[in-house]
């Protein structure tokens, strides 16, 4: 598995370029500045302030985004950390089941051999 | 490389990777349904699954531990929910307790498992996982995983950071 990561690294531009059209993906986007609040960050979007407070709100669970105070303004702030954490989690559950598929196809391989 | 697809979003902690088999549906089914094969693929040569209970029927149960190299044992289930052979299968995975019961503090995850012939005797199979939280995320990698990947992915942290400022 280790070996797999270092011949082949993760194809970056597939992921953020495959989930450009996702909100909450634009709104993570947007947060890495940390300059916007929701009222800000909803106005990039056609949905109702409702809507984006939601997305907010899966994201913040997530532990993706934070709301911070700073003066009487609330900031959505990325934590870019908690991404990349998440991304390696993700890389290597995709890891086991490359390991996985390998094996199935080792399986297949040599049952098809024993009976044609 | 049988492996044509693979999609992962972070945001959603959803993944969905995509093989394709030189065999048709029938076989590779019996992958999923023969216990004894399952436990030919399902673990790494390092940590050997061992499944104690298989029962492939909506509502049914399998229940299964894998052996790691010091004879840790971590326990885990699969709560059946839709069977379809040899085209689909999705169930929920979660940890157990030495005992088989479920580890409630762990939420568990959805797999959906889907088998199409694309060809005379070619199978492409999907596997959609959708996690409820990175610490169930986390859990399930813990069993089973070889030491020092994280370490490994952890060199290329700098890159996504400049890849995400500028697609940003």
């Amino acid at each position: 598995m280790v070996v797999f990561v270092q011949v082949a690294p993760p194809d970056f531009d597939r992921l953020f370029g495959a989930l450009a059209d996702h909100p909450r993906r634009d709104i993570v986007r947007r947060a890495i500045g940390a300059e916007e609040g929701i009222v800000e960050l909803a106005s990039h979007y056609p949905m109702s302030f409702a809507a984006v407070q939601k997305h907010i709100a899966i994201l913040e669970r997530a532990g993706l985004v934070s709301k911070e105070r700073t003066g009487r303004r609330k900031i959505v702030r990325t934590d870019l950390e908690r991404l990349r954490q998440v991304r390696r989690l993700l890389d290597q559950y995709e890891e086991l089941w490359r390991g996985r598929i390998d094996r199935m196809t080792e399986l297949i391989a040599t049952t098809t051999e024993d009976n044609p | 490389m049988t492996v044509t697809a693979v999609r992962k979003d972070p945001k959603t902690l959803t993944m969905t990777l995509e093989a394709e088999f030189a065999a048709p549906p029938e076989r590779v089914w019996q992958l999923w349904s023969d216990p004894r094969q399952l436990e030919r693929w399902w673990g790494p040569p390092t940590y050997p699954a061992t499944f104690t209970k298989h029962d492939l029927a909506p509502g049914g149960r399998a229940e299964y531990h894998m052996t790691g190299p010091e004879g840790d044992q971590p326990h885990a289930y699969w709560e059946v929910l839709e069977v379809e052979p040899p085209h689909r299968l999705v169930f929920r995975e979660g940890l157990s307790n030495a005992d088989g019961t479920p580890n409630s503090d762990i939420p568990a995850f959805i797999a959906r498992v889907r088998m199409e012939q694309v060809s005379q005797g070619r199978t492409r199979m999907s596997i959609e996982n959708v996690f409820p939280s990175a610490e169930a995320l986390e859990q399930v990698l813990g069993m089973g995983m070889e030491q020092g990947l994280t370490a490994a992915v952890g060199q290329i942290d700098a890159l996504l950071v400049e890849d995400a400022v500028t697609h940003g």
